[in-house]
């Protein structure tokens, strides 16, 4: 048994699937830790968009940009933990629907 | 462009699809955690079918070494016991729209990828070139160091703030003792 060679669109298609599961799980989720797991699901999809694309263009660029959203990536999980544990500090909360300082 | 090979790239997809539904819809957050790993070593499985070697190690590094014992870390960190961590406890009919939302989205998405005719031209980085030039990485690294030399310095300073926003964020803040009513006033100005 020998499957046909993948399409690029194959793979595209592959890293939508993923952003979308990411998306829902933004959506659904009302854990801030659990959200910033889903976007950094979003993050990878599209790093693999970018892959996809150098590999079929032979161009280096979109794998130097996935160098950049990688760094970027880091930062931004540090940041988001950093206030995630300030947040629990002061509401001993996580919970999205609970963090309502700027309503009362 | 070569080809992809069918039988690695379906393994590794279809690991990462598994396990990133189940990232989204456990209720224990550690076991989301380590789904979340399983997605991210397919990734790296699927750089390295595409040709990115150098992409491959630092998703391997970053994603599934720094990044991953962050989470795990705030995980344990904090109460994992909460009810906040059941998806169920989003209204039905919200989780069905945005289920839809995105479902729709995605068929939108696979019509574009599918039907679109390729507009770019490719570029002189095809396989053969990058082998000839040393390899993935050693390109990768002359075009950082030559092109891209601009951005990856600004990277450098952008660390450096994350470093010092993480810090800042993280720190435990002193409770101010009122020890007079000077200080006191004092505190409450400055906070």
């Amino acid at each position: 048994m020998s499957l046909p060679p993948v399409e690029p669109w194959v793979v595209l298609a592959f890293s939508a699937a993923i952003f979308f599961v990411g998306l829902f799980g933004l959506l659904v989720r009302r854990n801030l830790l659990i959200i910033l797991m889903s976007i950094e699901l979003m993050l990878n999809a599209v790093n693999l968009t970018y892959v996809t694309f150098s590999h079929q263009l032979s161009s280096m660029a979109g794998q130097m940009s996935v160098f950049f959203i990688i760094t970027v990536a880091a930062a931004e999980s540090a940041v988001g933990l950093g206030l995630v544990i300030a947040l629990y500090r002061t509401l001993k909360t996580v919970d999205t629907d609970e963090i309502t300082l700027l309503k009362d | 462009m070569t080809a992809i090979n069918p039988i690695a790239f379906y393994l590794f997809a279809g690991v990462a699809l598994a396990f990133s539904v189940m990232t989204v819809l456990r209720k224990n957050p550690v076991s989301s955690a380590f789904s979340l790993v399983m997605v991210f070593f397919s990734f790296a499985g699927i750089y390295a079918i595409l040709g990115a070697h150098l992409i491959a190690t630092l998703q391997v590094l970053v994603y599934a070494g720094a990044i991953m014992v962050l989470f795990v870390f705030v995980v344990m960190l904090l109460n994992s016991d909460s009810p906040s961590f059941d998806f169920r406890r989003t209204p039905a009919l919200f989780r069905v729209a945005a289920g839809l939302v995105c479902a729709a989205l995605f068929v939108l998405f696979v019509r574009v990828f599918k039907n679109s005719p390729p507009v770019l031209t490719p570029g002189a980085f095809t396989a053969e070139a990058v082998d000839a030039a040393g390899g993935n990485t050693r390109v990768i690294s002359e075009l950082m160091f030559s092109e891209y030399v601009l951005p990856f310095e600004l990277t450098s300073v952008l660390l450096l703030a994350a470093i010092v926003g993480a810090v800042a964020l993280a720190k435990r803040h002193s409770v101010a003792k009122p020890v007079s009513k000077k200080g006191v006033a004092h505190v409450a100005a400055t906070r």
